[in-house]
């Protein structure tokens, strides 16, 4: 059997990641691959396109309903999705309350002591948002995942979230073995998108490994809880979605350690591509009247 | 009667006098909202009904006194055991201010332990400023050898990674690049100290053998003839430890036990402070890949150590605190199997003095019932021992104490006709236990310091065995394990029943009929 692969996505919230994930890797299992999808969101839909269920049952709700963690067995949270792609939900607190950090270090040891790991070629850890607190960033530790994919898109936000994942990464790198795979790009027609992707993946020493162009066919998928691989296999972006799968399976052990940049320089990067125009320190704070004005 | 410099009370007596009974008298009535004495005495009353226990065992959302404690406790027990080590804790200080307090009332020894003194910023910001500088601090101030790193609940709720923390104070110069610090994550909200125990002794033991962290080549294994020991969470481990190296020294096997804190536990008074005294040294850890064997005295405080060992070619034996004639048979066959050598005739003569002991004193403990709490492998020792003795463990309750627990303790009852009447409670704490006396009684608990609350309210004798003892001195000084351990029980058990039968017959011309000069 070849070694365990183990990867991760990150990325800011609603850029697609799940999907993105999900449409990767079932294009992965295309390929013969016998893969693992562990969610931490507490959102619990990091599966639904390979479950095509609303939400799983997530290890937190059953270890709360039976008592504790200790009373699980792991028949009763992995379920078996499109192409035996094998899925677990860590869950979490409801928004407002709790630690959903530690929910998914608790899942995590769950499923490493009682051997979900095993006969398997690929684990995938979808992770939420930023690395925002020592929780989310234990799929990043050591003798855990070894490549983190990066979602992103050409929206200021989004680089500055991919920016900040990178600085989580940086901060295991030295330490463990983690490294950056690279940058995944989720088009969401910004201006200039592509070229703005590849500067800032150069600019934290990565690739960007692939861009995804928008297609309403995800909806449409999406809607039916399928990923385009099961809903729509003939389709143009179901290709795209296996090209990005063997470049993701072909990146194994290419990755780096990023180096994140400042904000500044984040913001002279959006100024460099005429995104932003040039802004001098007399104009910040002005609202758009005061400037005509 | 209020007291001054010639005459000075003590509290029982200087709260008895007539100023300090009406203040408290009036200091209920005004402050404490009394209730009804007849409504107070129903309710009391109440709680002793079967109803009442039934709602009792129904109760979900509430613990009432756990017999259990947290898991850094647990991976302290294990730190102090290895040679100048200090147990480093990485959270909060009044966690550690507990542990401490906790051994040193148990062994009324001191029991050095640090903190990295996380405080509202390092929960905000992440603990590893106060790993850099707790590492440093400690390794200059304390010179231990070694510094071993456990959680509390603080640093694993915000999910410190203790192995990137300790690799980046080594990059920042906190404490040498070879410097070992062994470490694992104990968070106090999951299992108990026998949890703890376990993570420790793992991460010890994984940390010397398999590389320091990844930081040098893994250990190769060259088998020999030693025999590797480790005793668990034991509160008699000072007494126990002691006589388990007597008994090795008997059969003239080599061995290592592995967390040896009997000395550190039990230091001298002659003038001299030892912070650190005795232990296993790092030499004696990395030797012990090489033993032939490990033998676990208990079961459920190595439940992820043992497999380990198992990984590295060694066979694991796990017995159950073994205190009756049978378990320490078990013991004594199984280190001569692997050893290959003869039980020696001092043990054997040992064994025929116990069960003489046991034979002479059968008929004042023959058919009497007892109650027994504690850890999982301390009661299922007791059980058995109980039962040899012919005596009935009616009720035996573990806190920390599982499914695989509980069907090992029924499979025990269900081994002697003396089992028949007897129940397992996995589980369920002190308060069940209180609705059990009441509604099953028995002659007799067997348990730690915490049970003279049910012995009062009950009116149950209670016999003090397990951990913590804190209200007696010095019983961890005395082994309960081996024969010698059995016979230690044997008498402590004894003494509570011939008490018991003194205090039924005590009174002139009523009851004193039996009161016996000769029991």
């Amino acid at each position: 059997m070849a070694k365990l692969r183990q990867i991760a996505f990150y990325g800011k919230g609603g850029i697609g990641k799940s999907t993105t994930s999900q449409n990767t890797l079932a294009a992965l299992s295309e390929m013969g691959q016998k893969i693992l999808i562990v969610g931490c969101d507490p959102k619990a839909d990091s599966t639904r396109l390979i479950l095509h269920a609303k939400a799983q049952d997530t290890i937190l709700s059953l270890a709360a309903a039976a008592g504790s963690v200790e009373d699980l067995e792991l028949e009763d949270v992995m379920k078996v999705g499109y192409r035996d792609i094998r899925c677990v939900e860590s869950g979490g607190p409801e928004p407002g309350v709790g630690c959903a950090g530690r929910g998914v270090i608790t899942s995590i040891n769950f499923l490493e002591e009682n051997g979900a790991y095993e006969d398997i070629d690929y684990v995938s850890y979808d992770v939420l948002g930023d690395v925002v607190c020592g929780g989310f960033a234990m799929p990043i530790r050591e003798n855990k995942a070894q490549e983190i994919y990066i979602v992103m898109s050409g929206e200021m936000m989004a680089m500055y979230a991919a920016n900040n994942i990178s600085k989580g990464i940086l901060k295991y790198a030295n330490s463990g073995g983690v490294r950056l795979g690279g940058l995944v790009c989720n088009e969401r027609q910004t201006d200039k998108e592509l070229e703005l992707a590849e500067s800032l993946a150069k600019k934290l020493g990565t690739t960007l490994i692939y861009f995804v162009p928008r297609d309403n066919i995800v909806q449409h998928a999406e809607l039916r809880r399928m990923t385009v691989l099961e809903y729509a296999p003939d389709s143009q972006q179901a290709q795209h979605y296996r090209n990005l799968a063997t470049k993701v399976h072909g990146n194994s052990g290419n990755g780096i350690i990023p180096t994140p940049i400042t904000m500044d320089e984040l913001e002279d990067l959006l100024m460099e591509h005429g995104v932003m125009a040039q802004v001098d320190e007399s104009q910040v704070g002005k609202t758009a009247a005061e400037l005509t004005a | 009667m209020t007291q001054n410099a010639d005459h000075v009370l003590d509290h029982f007596d200087l709260f008895r006098g007539p100023e300090y009974q009406e203040m408290l008298a009036n200091k209920k009535k005004m402050f404490e909202n009394p209730r009804d004495e007849a409504e107070v005495e129903r309710v009391r009353e109440w709680a002793k009904t079967e109803e009442y226990k039934e709602l009792n065992f129904k109760r979900e959302a509430l613990t009432v006194n756990p017999a259990k404690a947290c898991q850094p406790l647990g991976a302290v027990f294990v730190a102090v055991g290895f040679e100048k080590t200090i147990p480093f804790v990485h959270g909060s200080q009044g966690c550690v201010a507990y542990y401490r307090s906790h051994f040193s009332r148990h062994f009324k020894e001191p029991t050095s332990c640090v903190s990295s003194s996380m405080t509202e910023d390092a929960a905000v910001f992440g603990g590893l400023n106060n790993m850099i500088d707790g590492l440093a601090n400690t390794l200059s101030m304390y010179k231990p050898k070694m510094i071993a790193v456990s959680t509390t609940c603080m640093a694993e709720v915000i999910g410190d990674d203790l192995n990137a923390f300790i690799k980046t104070s080594r990059e920042k110069g906190s404490i040498p690049e070879d410097y070992p610090v062994p470490f694992a994550h104990t968070p106090a909200f999951v299992g108990s100290h026998i949890t703890g125990y376990d993570n420790a002794m793992k991460g010890i033991i994984s940390y010397f053998w398999d590389g320091r962290a990844g930081t040098i080549e893994k250990l190769e294994r060259k088998p020999n003839d030693s025999i590797n020991f480790l005793g668990g969470f034991d509160g008699y481990t000072v007494g126990n430890l002691r006589e388990i190296k007597r008994i090795f020294g008997e059969f003239g096997i080599k061995y290592t036990i592995l967390g040896d804190n009997s000395d550190v536990w039990d230091t001298p008074t002659d003038g001299e402070y030892r912070m650190y005294d005795g232990g296993t040294t790092i030499e004696e850890t990395l030797e012990a890949i090489n033993a032939k064997a490990t033998i676990s005295m208990q079961e459920y405080c190595t439940e992820k150590t043992l497999p380990l060992i198992a990984e590295h070619g060694q066979e694991v034996v796990a017995l159950n605190h073994p205190i009756s004639v049978k378990g320490t048979d078990n013991f004594l066959m199984t280190l001569a199997r692997i050893s290959g050598k003869e039980i020696p005739e001092s043990l054997a003569r040992e064994r025929g003095r116990l069960v003489d002991a046991i034979a002479d004193s059968s008929a004042h403990i023959h058919g009497k019932k007892f109650a027994i709490y504690g850890d999982p492998d301390l009661c299922y020792g007791l059980a058995e021992f109980l039962l040899e003795l012919g005596a009935e463990p009616t009720t035996v309750l573990a806190t920390n104490g599982g499914k695989a627990w509980e069907k090992k303790m029924q499979a025990l009852f269900d081994s002697s006709p003396f089992g028949k009447n007897c129940k397992v409670y996995p589980g369920k704490d002190l308060w069940h236990m209180r609705s059990l006396l009441f509604t099953d009684p028995v002659d007799f608990i067997i348990g730690n310091t915490y049970g003279k609350y049910l012995e009062r309210d009950t009116g149950t004798p209670l016999i003090r065995i397990g951990f913590p003892i804190f209200d007696r001195h010095h019983k961890h000084r005395y082994p309960v394990w081996g024969y010698q351990g059995g016979m230690n029980v044997l008498v402590t058990i004894l003494d509570k029943i011939f008490d018991t039968i003194d205090l039924a017959t005590n009174v002139p011309a009523k009851t004193d009929y039996s009161f016996d000069i000769i029991r």
